[in-house]
């Protein structure tokens, strides 16, 4: 069972990070590891997924699209309809959770666009815990809705004005906070990428997205689907639905990274198809860095895929050959955002669309390798009102002059 | 030249040994060599240069600007490692402090041995625990090396204990739970890790950072410690008042600690 004891996935993962964090983590580990073996910790949890968040999410058979795209009977598993809008509150109530049995009274969190920031600022108000988001200041002044969603929340946002402004220079600066109020503050790290034991512990808590849509696919059409498709950016909805099906040797696994403009061109976020072994925020995997160890910038439509690493465990997977990663480009994801929209009346967070998009490229070649009409599970990870500004713009939706704000 | 030279100078004079730490190519890299050997004309006993890298998480505001403006004026690994070569003559020993990342990009091997060739003593790792670290283990014994891990007052005895034993030169004890800066008073947990780390160290010395910015206060580190590191408050002095106000903070550092 992976990972080993010191969070190593194979040669990934692991921590490194400053001694001063190696307490808490072990702290953390050690609570975590006794509260997944304590009924009435995992009964909660399972309890403020059921009554608060609105699990298990719907696996929908989506006849419209599979009958749009043809050759293929596609499934749905709709995350978005969750309460807060994505698979995050899984991994947000699991974390404030354990926060609150670890005795601490803070949470921190970094947030890029914002999702994970309102997500740990909803399951803080929920479970009454003082919240601070480290925000890149770029993304402050992009996400002024997401912004006043978590200050109404009760969170105190804090605009990050180091480094590159946006999500990895939030991270540092979580990091920082953490390093210094360590003995009160949890930090709820929106991935399941970071020091040991978070790549562990965040895959836990969302799980479930994989048990419930294995055992529903089981349910609508009797047998396990022929693959299951995923986005992925630091990595966490991937890792949820993918886990169950890990053993499932004749499941195909996917996950679809974002390609930006295109690798070539490289403005893109795929780690594992564009970037190299390295060591970043915590854990070895692959990240995207020049010749000298910096991290270069990610460049991807979708805010939630744009990180310049990923988890360690999609790593390993991917050297093991157990998961197939592919790069999607801005671009194909948007006629996939586009077409979930005409066809089943379902806008998608753009993250999803990645994993829509890939999904129907590999149809055609699945189909015929297996000679027969695949079942594929995309993870539809989360809804896209979010994104109604950028695909407002993309698809030129906003009439021209008119101030959008 | 290892570090141990260093401690044992200052020990003979009974004194703690002065380390002052500055970035490679602040604010360019030949005005960043020139900033160490005034460094060293003034008083330290030992340099650690720092190895400007994108994602400093255990820095604060002063050192990531710095080191942010030396990553902007384009520094590369290799200039760092010439910044090395170009001070080790002047009598004191270097050391390098690396996150880890560019170390493992560059070659854990590779960096060793260039590093050991530009006259290097070692490395200091802030982001590399003894428990990650087998190939930096294997490379600095294969070019003898100093390796320098950090200690924290968060750190149990065991810790301590396991940390201690795989360094060689000094112990690194960070003072306060927090990130790089100068602070208007040092931190009354660092004695009680020093006493803690010291249980562990037997005679290998222990040197303390984070906070220092002033004689007085080095005058008070000094007291307990073998080593009194100061970084913020040396890149500060350069950034603001350039080479006269670096020889005036480490001179006057310096004479804090002389008896």
């Amino acid at each position: 069972m992976l990972p080993d004891d010191r969070g190593h996935f194979g040669p990934y993962g692991g921590r490194f990070v400053p001694e001063a964090l190696i307490a808490a983590l072990d702290e953390l580990d050690a609570h975590y590891r006794k509260a997944m073996a304590d009924p009435e910790f995992t009964g909660e949890f399972e309890r403020m997924l059921r009554d608060y968040a609105g699990t298990p999410s719907l696996l929908y058979d989506a006849t419209h699209l599979s009958a749009h795209v043809g050759g293929a009977r596609i499934l749905l598993k709709r995350e978005d309809l969750n309460h807060t809008g994505a698979h995050k509150v899984r991994n947000v109530l699991g974390q404030a959770l354990l926060t609150k049995r670890m005795g601490k009274g803070r949470v921190i969190a970094e947030t890029g666009a914002g999702q994970h920031g309102v997500a740990s600022a909803t399951a803080a108000a929920y479970l009454d815990l003082e919240c601070v988001v480290y925000m890149g200041e770029v993304d402050t002044k992009r996400q002024a809705l997401n912004v006043a969603r978590m200050k109404m929340l009760g969170a105190t946002v804090i605009p990050v004005t180091t480094g590159s402004r946006t999500l990895k220079d939030a991270i540092n600066e979580a990091l920082r906070d953490w390093v210094t109020n360590v003995d009160d503050t949890h930090y709820l790290l929106g991935t399941a990428a970071g020091p040991h034991p978070f790549p562990a512990m965040v895959r836990d808590f969302v799980r479930g997205i994989g048990v419930e849509a294995r055992a529903q696919c089981l349910a609508l059409t009797g047998t396990l689907p022929d693959a299951v498709a995923a986005c992925v950016g630091g990595g966490s909805n991937a890792i949820g639905i993918f886990h169950a099906f890990v053993p499932d040797a004749d499941v195909r696994l996917y996950g679809f990274e974002a390609g930006g403009d295109g690798i070539e061109t490289g403005k893109h976020a795929a780690s594992i198809t564009g970037g190299s072994h390295g060591v970043l925020h915590g854990s070895r995997s692959y990240l995207l860095q020049d010749d000298d160890g910096q991290t270069i910038e990610s460049h991807s439509i979708s805010a939630g895929l744009d990180y310049p690493s990923v988890g360690p465990e999609h790593a390993w997977l991917h050297d093991q050959g157990r998961a197939r990663y592919q790069p999607v480009t801005d671009a194909e994801a948007m006629d996939a955002f586009a077409l979930l929209c005409r066809t089943e009346g379902i806008i998608p967070a753009i993250e999803s669309a990645h994993a829509l998009a890939g999904a129907l490229r590999v149809i055609p070649a699945l189909r015929e390798e297996l000679g027969h009409e695949p079942t594929v599970i995309v993870n539809l990870s989360g809804r896209g009102d979010k994104d109604m500004h950028t695909a407002g713009e993309y698809f030129g939706l906003f009439d021209s002059g008119e101030v959008i704000g | 030249m290892s570090v141990s030279v260093a401690f044992e100078k200052a020990r003979a004079e009974g004194r703690a040994a002065l380390v002052g730490y500055l970035p490679a190519g602040f604010p360019s890299v030949a005005e960043g060599i020139a900033a160490v050997k005034a460094m060293i004309e003034s008083g330290v006993d030992l340099v650690e240069i720092g190895l400007p890298y994108s994602d400093p998480v255990m820095d604060g505001p002063v050192i990531q600007r710095a080191t942010e403006q030396a990553l902007a004026g384009g520094v590369r690994t290799r200039d760092v490692l010439h910044t090395v070569e170009a001070v080790s003559g002047a009598g004191v020993p270097v050391l390098i402090m690396s996150y880890w990342n560019p170390i493992e990009k560059y070659g854990v091997d590779a960096f060793a041995r260039d590093l050991a060739a530009a006259g290097g003593a070692g490395l200091i790792t802030p982001d590399l625990i003894p428990d990650e670290a087998q190939e930096w283990l294997a490379a600095s014994d294969a070019h003898k090396l100093d390796r320098i891990f950090l200690v924290s007052p968060s750190s149990t005895d065991e810790r301590i204990a396991m940390t201690v034993a795989h360094c060689r030169g000094f112990v690194y004890a960070t003072a306060v739970m927090g990130v790089t800066g100068a602070r208007d008073s040092t931190s009354s947990a660092a004695p009680t890790l020093v006493s803690r780390v010291k249980a562990a160290a037997g005679s290998l010395p222990v040197g303390v950072g984070l906070g220092v910015r002033s004689g007085a206060q080095a005058a008070e580190v000094g007291a307990y410690a073998d080593g009194v590191i100061v970084g913020s408050a040396l890149v500060s002095a350069l950034a603001d008042g350039g080479l006269p106000a670096l020889r005036t903070l480490t001179q006057d550092l310096r004479s804090g600690l002389t008896p």
